[in-house]
């Protein structure tokens, strides 16, 4: 059957489970082991925004398992510049691949690609809406690093605009992990999204200040402020820079506390961390290679039995 | 059926005595609309000054069922399903009669659908609905509270439903 892969929504807790205990066969494979899993097989990549660790990533996971990848290019130069729609170009490059990865400034892009695509699309961040991809390897890095059960997070930045995010508390929400919302209050998460969750039954509290829940822990999940997500430059240098992770807030910490962040960083994370026991964000960046092998062959094998 | 006399192109009589609005021969009525949204659904139905046909509208009719109602009659026009749907967003409780020769020949309630395509624009300025792209708005929704889901870009819009409408 066609999978298309658009939001964490499309997955039930049990086919999460499936996808992460997969990636850890991958892991060694992501980690130089030759493969052949997908050798013949043509993966397209088609980023109308920039991406480094996503793109690279998806690169890196079907090279890997023997595949190939062909690539849109900047935009500017593409057919998108001359005036394309997406659906065309959905149309045209789905002749040439077996799958093809989308990230795209507006959101429900991708959902809108899968009604015109024959091979699975996977969304890889659709303005401020979904990215699964970047959720499920967030899950396996705290099934690696931590643990998904009795999970205690914080979840700290912008919670408005990051897609990241929003997905991760949703699918936070199905292994009932306790959350604590930090955010400044022009960046709290939207209600309908926080009323969605409570719907799922998912625990959620809120709060501004960082230093109060350091010592009650299990993951720091530490987001940018994305200044490209703001209307109006002003209010982004409202709340810029207003979280710093530091040592001296670490001291408050757990002793098994991990921190988390999607990546890029800017400065919420003082590099002095990164010499820390604490510090994950590296590894989390690595585990998104066995994550998207896993969702790379499930999709390609999936769809070699349509 | 042959519309009797007491009916007058309504279903709950309220219009029987001294009649604000006259039977129609041929055309639609849209009864028990809730009161004061009479004019949102000639919005929805895409009936404008513009428009030929002739319509008549009663507004806060007082009604046994609803307090007071509004009351739409459109001659010569015949509803079709999808925008019966229409009027059910913003009138759920409304009836629609059609009349053929004076006779009410078909009447149901309105209800909402499960799902609507092309009928409300996505408030969302960045949804993929609201560009160029060859696609048509679509909506998941959901009856009690009235919400509609955009299914590309999960967008709700709960409130001022009728500002919404293509």
């Amino acid at each position: 059957m066609l999978r298309h892969i658009i939001s964490m929504k499309d997955f039930s807790s049990d086919e999460i489970d499936i996808i992460l205990k997969k990636a850890k066969d991958f892991e060694q494979i992501a980690r130089g082991k030759k493969s052949s899993l997908l050798s013949g097989k043509v993966l397209a990549t088609l980023f109308y925004e920039p991406s480094t660790r996503t793109r690279l990533s998806f690169e890196t996971a079907m090279k890997r398992l023997g595949g190939e990848v062909i690539d849109l290019g900047p935009v500017e130069k593409s057919s998108a510049a001359k005036g394309e729609t997406l659906a065309d170009t959905i149309r045209v490059i789905e002749k040439y691949a077996d799958a093809i990865v989308l990230r795209h400034p507006r959101e429900g892009a991708a959902r809108m690609a899968a009604e015109f695509s024959n091979v699975p699309i996977i969304n890889a961040g659709d303005g401020a809406g979904h990215h699964p991809t970047q959720t499920l390897l967030d899950l396996y890095t705290i099934m690696r690093e931590s643990s998904l059960s009795n999970l205690r997070i914080a979840i700290v930045g912008d919670l408005k605009y990051g897609r990241t995010v929003h997905s991760l508390a949703y699918a936070l929400s199905l292994y009932h992990a306790s959350m604590i919302l930090i955010s400044p209050k022009q960046l709290q998460m939207p209600d309908v999204i926080k009323k969605d969750l409570k719907k799922q039954g998912a625990s959620i509290s809120e709060t501004a200040n960082i230093e109060d829940i350091m010592g009650d822990i299990d993951v720091l999940y530490v987001t940018r402020i994305q200044k490209e997500r703001f209307p109006d430059t002003a209010e982004y240098q409202k709340v810029a820079g207003i979280y710093r992770v530091t040592e001296e807030l670490l001291k408050k910490a757990r002793e098994n506390l991990i921190i988390m962040h999607p990546l890029p960083r800017v400065d919420e994370i003082d590099p002095a961390v990164d010499r820390t026991k604490y510090a994950r964000y590296f590894e989390q960046s690595f585990y998104g290679v066995p994550v998207r092998m896993t969702l790379l062959a499930m999709a390609m094998e999936d769809h070699e039995t349509k | 059926m042959k519309q009797n006399e007491s009916e007058k192109n309504t279903s709950d009589g309220s219009l029987k005595k001294g009649m604000r609005v006259r039977p129609i021969k041929h055309g639609t009525v849209i009864d028990h609309i809730t009161a004061g949204q009479a004019l949102n659904v000639l919005k929805i139905l895409g009936i404008s000054g513009t428009t030929t046909a002739v319509v008549s509208v009663a507004m806060n009719v007082p009604s046994g069922v609803l307090g007071s109602k509004d009351i739409v009659k459109i001659e010569d026009r015949e509803l079709k399903e999808e925008e019966v749907d229409r009027v059910s967003l913003i009138a759920p409780n409304a009836t629609i009669n059609i009349i053929r020769d004076f006779g009410v020949i078909a009447k149901h309630r309105v209800e909402l659908p499960e799902r609507l395509e092309g009928v409300m624009k996505c408030d969302n300025p960045n949804c993929i609905s609201n560009t160029s792209e060859p696609v048509i708005s679509k909506f998941t929704v959901n009856k009690k509270p009235v919400e509609l889901r955009c299914i590309y870009c999960d967008h709700v819009i709960s409130q001022g439903i009728a500002e919404h409408l293509i």
